[in-house]
């Protein structure tokens, strides 16, 4: 097993990526629901002022202060968490209000590595209010498949 | 809605996406577009329109031909949010794995008081 990322998009606009810990599920766990761990990684290496509320309806929001000086604020609210397999959030960027993702979270253990995975669905007005049907048919995998090809010669 | 929302919105749609993916290969008239689907010509065109306004396609002026043609700029500010975002992902696994690998030496997290 890589402990690289690896980034796909399956689906629609889901964004999924996947890491393998070398470490046990509930240390991972307990790495994403607590401040004092949180500010350790979440930052990429730079401060970060952290505030977590860790319940199902809770919020948090992070402030990651770069070294030229700016501060990036992120937030969002809990919606669903199951110690220490599956937590569910949304995510905003108050650089980019408006833009919120819903952020699933699934963490398995095998052999003492844990495999995080991380679906992100970028939250359409669409979607929210239910008009747009989810989910994609057999036959539009392909062509769809052709255009993640064209989005990835893109970038 | 803003730009990158609206572009989020019409990508949202497999249909469309289909549609763009056809387009991809070169422009294309709504009765050619319309061909492999099993949908009215009318259900087509309104898709257009979403894709049209969402900066994603641009269409001919002749009136009975229109042919349309992709537009590549707004799928680049998608693909641009979606690289920074998994940058910025890699790059906090990354320190996570690292602050794993140090608690797990140090002790449990209940043990560890450095901060």
């Amino acid at each position: 097993m890589s402990d690289k990322l690896t980034v796909t998009m399956p689906s629609d606009l889901d964004v999924k990526m996947v890491r393998v810990f070398d470490a046990p599920r509930a240390l991972v766990f307990e790495a994403h629901s607590k401040c004092e761990h949180i500010k350790h990684w979440w930052g990429r290496g730079n401060p970060l002022d952290c505030e977590l509320d860790f319940r199902p309806g809770g919020t948090w929001r992070f402030v990651e202060h770069a070294p030229d000086g700016e501060a990036y604020a992120f937030h969002g609210e809990f919606r669903e968490i199951q110690a220490p397999e599956r937590i569910v959030q949304t995510f905003e960027f108050e650089g980019m209000p408006g833009h919120v993702c819903v952020e699933t979270l699934e963490l398995t253990e095998e052999g003492g590595k844990t495999t995080v995975t991380s679906v992100t669905r970028f939250d359409t007005k669409e979607e929210r209010d239910g008009m747009v049907a989810t989910g994609m048919s057999d036959g539009a995998g392909e062509s769809y498949d052709a255009l993640d090809q064209y989005l990835a010669k893109l970038s | 809605m803003d730009r990158l929302s609206e572009v989020f919105s019409a990508l949202a749609d497999p249909t469309r996406r289909a549609i763009l993916a056809r387009l991809a290969e070169g422009e294309a008239t709504v009765n050619q577009l319309a061909e492999p689907f099993p949908i009215s010509l009318q259900a087509v065109s309104k898709h257009l329109k979403v894709l049209e306004r969402a900066g994603l396609i641009t269409r001919g002026k002749e009136a009975q031909w229109r042919p349309c043609r992709l537009d590549a700029g707004p799928l680049r500010e998608v693909a641009d949010w979606v690289a920074a975002y998994e940058r910025f992902w890699e790059q906090r696994y990354e320190h996570l794995g690292e602050y794993l690998q140090k608690l797990q030496k140090h002790g449990t997290p209940q043990e560890e008081r450095d901060e």
